[in-house]
């Protein structure tokens, strides 16, 4: 299938700041592309680009096949959810919601019809003679999906739509946008710099990091296998263990020797994997140290482990070691008999395990 | 102020009263000669001449008569013609109304493009606007003069209207972009995704936002183009002037008696106008002049 979006070899300059580079990305048809980085790497800037609202330095965009490099925004059939919602605060939601509609002359019966379709979608059908300033953070984001939403476009852009919304509301609001993608059947493409929000709603991930595509993959290739230290700590919460450790031949595969204070090193052997250079980072997720005795399988080996803290979280305990001169977070079963201070045996599980060069971040196996 | 849970003792309440009184009494005092001059101006205007002879300045009239006023509005006179301000008031009106329209008007789009479509040169621009705001009265005058004969408007009031207009845009794109700046550059971004154009956003997005500033301009624009006095007396010719022009001209001519009471009621009369838009829209100036950003 032709990709609706196909972003290709873009770069965008303010003056003399290059702020993204060389970015290629598509989006496939009924495709959820998220664009998740730190504060400041650019996502609402790239966004901004293929709406049309920042020219761009170089490269060519694409939306539904036609070259939109140099269409204006109103020609790029796209709709936009902004971050701060910029609603029109002297138009009632009705007006809101139709002023596109109206800007482009759709007869007036169609757009009272449409609006009460996105309205009832919604369920803002009791706000719309309020003004924006008379609505809760909530409902305002409602009116802004709407906004979009009454369009119909080919692709729809979201910059951080949801980050103004308190916790729960935004739980909720995002399920809320995942059902109506699956509804709609539409293509989005989403900033956040939240990883949880790009994990439970993409297809598809782009991890940017100063303008700088770092990865491109499912939420599970990404979450499993990170493709450099910077994407490996970005993602996942609590983030992944980066311990650095000295790595050796042995037989046909590798000894993975950690460094412990007061303590021998802990040993792993990888059966797997060979040709590791001598000085690696293991990264390890949380879930893949468990206690000793919960986990059995190929690559699973257990070491004795000063528990240096305690953190309850409800359905598990994390706890956390210091291995190898880093806090190692462990995640265990919520009624661990771990105490601060005291050793418990864990259970580390190679079978997910990632191994970086410790000087350039890229991931070696 | 005073804490009730702590019990303070009274005394240091009893002086704030009294300091609070003392205030009072003050202001009151500045207001008083503040508003001493005005009615000196309105007792006199109402006195006929005989009592302004007669009597004390700061009297009120023993007997109120209006012929003054009728005299000042219709057949005083300015120079060799005596009709009174009647017909200046007139000018005066068709040359402030266009004047302020047009110029409020050009600084509302200058301040929504300086402010919102920041194009690259667009700082230096509104730092020449900002500078023609202090540019000196008396240094246009012969410039102008020029530039109004080159364009045939010399004595005319269309060509005291682009005067004005062209003084007054540097104040009015400064009122209009300070406003605007305040405003997030994402409401225009959605209305360009929502399809509209340049001045489609304005008109449909921004105008509406902008009475209190609208207000503020137009007051500032009216007092000052209605008050003027230099370009008036300047760039007009008989039958053009201004009312401030003919009200000099009606207190400055010196044949007969010196009619304080008429010259009174025609300063009134050329001020009232002033008057009356501070009355009808000066809390908009107040509520314009602080007004801020714009909560979604
Ligand atoms: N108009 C501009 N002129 C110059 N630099 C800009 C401009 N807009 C953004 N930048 C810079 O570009 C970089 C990326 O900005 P951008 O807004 O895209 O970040 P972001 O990833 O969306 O961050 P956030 O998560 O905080 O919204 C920042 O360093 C910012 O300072
Ligand atoms: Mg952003």
């Amino acid at each position: 299938m032709e990709p609706i979006l196909e972003i290709r070899n873009l770069g965008k300059n303010f003056g003399a700041v290059e702020i993204l580079k060389d970015i290629n990305v598509s989006a496939e048809p009924g495709g959820f592309l998220v664009l998740v980085g730190p504060s400041g790497c650019g996502k609402s800037t790239l966004l901004n680009c293929i709406a049309g609202l920042e020219p761009i330095s170089g490269g060519t965009i694409h939306i539904g096949g036609r070259d939109v490099t140099h269409v204006s925004p109103k020609d790029r059939n796209i709709a936009m959810v902004f971050q701060s919602y910029a609603l029109y605060p002297t138009m009632s939601v009705a007006g809101n919601i139709t002023f596109g509609m109206k800007v482009r002359g759709v007869d007036k019966a169609v757009r009272a019809r449409k609006l009460q379709e996105v309205a009832r979608q919604l369920q803002i059908e009791q706000l719309l003679d309020r003004r924006p300033s008379q609505l809760s953070g909530g409902q305002r984001q409602r009116v802004a999906m709407g906004r979009a939403l009454v369009r119909d476009p080919q692709l729809f852009l979201f910059d951080e739509p949801l980050s103004n919304l308190d916790a729960k509301l935004r739980v909720e609001m995002r399920l809320e946008i995942k059902k109506l993608h699956s509804d709609l059947g539409a293509t989005m493409v989403y900033v956040t710099h939240d990883q949880i929000e790009a994990m439970t709603l993409a297809t598809r991930i782009v991890v940017l990091k100063d303008g700088v595509v770092q990865q491109v993959g499912s939420p599970a290739e990404i979450y499993n296998r990170p493709t450099n230290l910077f994407v490996a700590d970005f993602m996942g919460s609590p983030a992944m263990n980066l311990i650095p450790a000295r790595a050796s031949r042995h037989g046909n595969g590798t000894r993975i020797e950690i460094e412990r204070a007061g303590g021998p090193p802990i040993v792993l052997i990888d059966g797997r994997i060979d040709g590791l250079p001598g000085d690696v980072v293991v990264g390890l997720r949380p879930e893949d140290i468990a206690e000793a005795g919960f986990r059995a399988g190929d690559g699973v080996q257990e070491a004795e482990c000063l528990i240096d803290m305690v953190e309850p979280a409800g359905a598990d305990t994390f706890v956390v070691s210091l291995i190898g001169g880093k806090q190692v977070t462990a995640r265990l079963h919520a009624e661990t008999e771990a105490r601060p201070g005291s050793t418990l045996a864990l259970a580390f599980d190679l079978g997910k395990v990632s191994y970086f060069a410790p000087d350039t971040g890229e991931r070696l196996n | 102020m005073t804490d009730p849970a702590r019990g303070l003792p009274a005394a240091p309440r009893a002086g704030q009263a009294a300091l609070r009184w003392l205030l009072f009494a003050i202001l009151g005092l500045f207001a008083l000669f503040y508003l001493m001059p005005l009615f000196v101006m309105i007792a006199t205007s109402l006195k006929s001449l005989e009592e302004i002879r007669a009597g004390s300045l700061v009297a009120l009239p023993a007997r109120v008569t209006f012929e003054a006023w009728g005299t000042a509005w219709s057949s005083a006179c300015t120079g060799i013609q005596c009709e009174g301000l009647r017909p200046y008031f007139w000018n005066s009106v068709s040359l402030s109304v266009p004047a302020v329209a047009i110029s409020t008007l050009l600084g509302a789009v200058n301040g929504y493009v300086i402010a919102q479509w920041r194009f690259r040169g667009a700082n230096l621009i509104f730092s020449l606007m900002l500078f023609g705001c202090f540019i000196p009265f008396q240094v246009v005058l012969l410039p102008m003069a020029r530039t109004l004969g080159f364009m045939g408007l010399t004595g005319s009031i269309s060509g005291l209207v682009f005067v004005h207009v062209i003084y007054g845009i540097g104040f009015t794109t400064l009122f209009f972009r300070n406003y605007y700046v305040t405003i997030p550059v994402e409401l225009v971004k959605a209305a360009k995704v929502d399809g509209a154009g340049f001045f489609r956003i304005f008109w449909s997005v921004f105008m509406p936002l902008s009475l209190p500033i609208l207000m503020v301009t137009v007051i500032w624009q009216f007092t000052q183009i209605w008050n003027d006095f230099l370009f008036g007396v300047s760039f007009s010719q008989a039958g053009t002037q201004p009312v401030t022009v003919a009200l000099n001209n009606i207190v400055n001519s010196t044949t007969g008696v010196k009619e304080y009471n008429v010259d009174m009621a025609a300063a009134i009369i050329a001020a009232l106008p002033t008057l009356f838009v501070y009355a009808v829209a000066g809390k908009y100036f107040i509520r314009g002049l602080t007004a801020g950003s714009v909560k979604g």
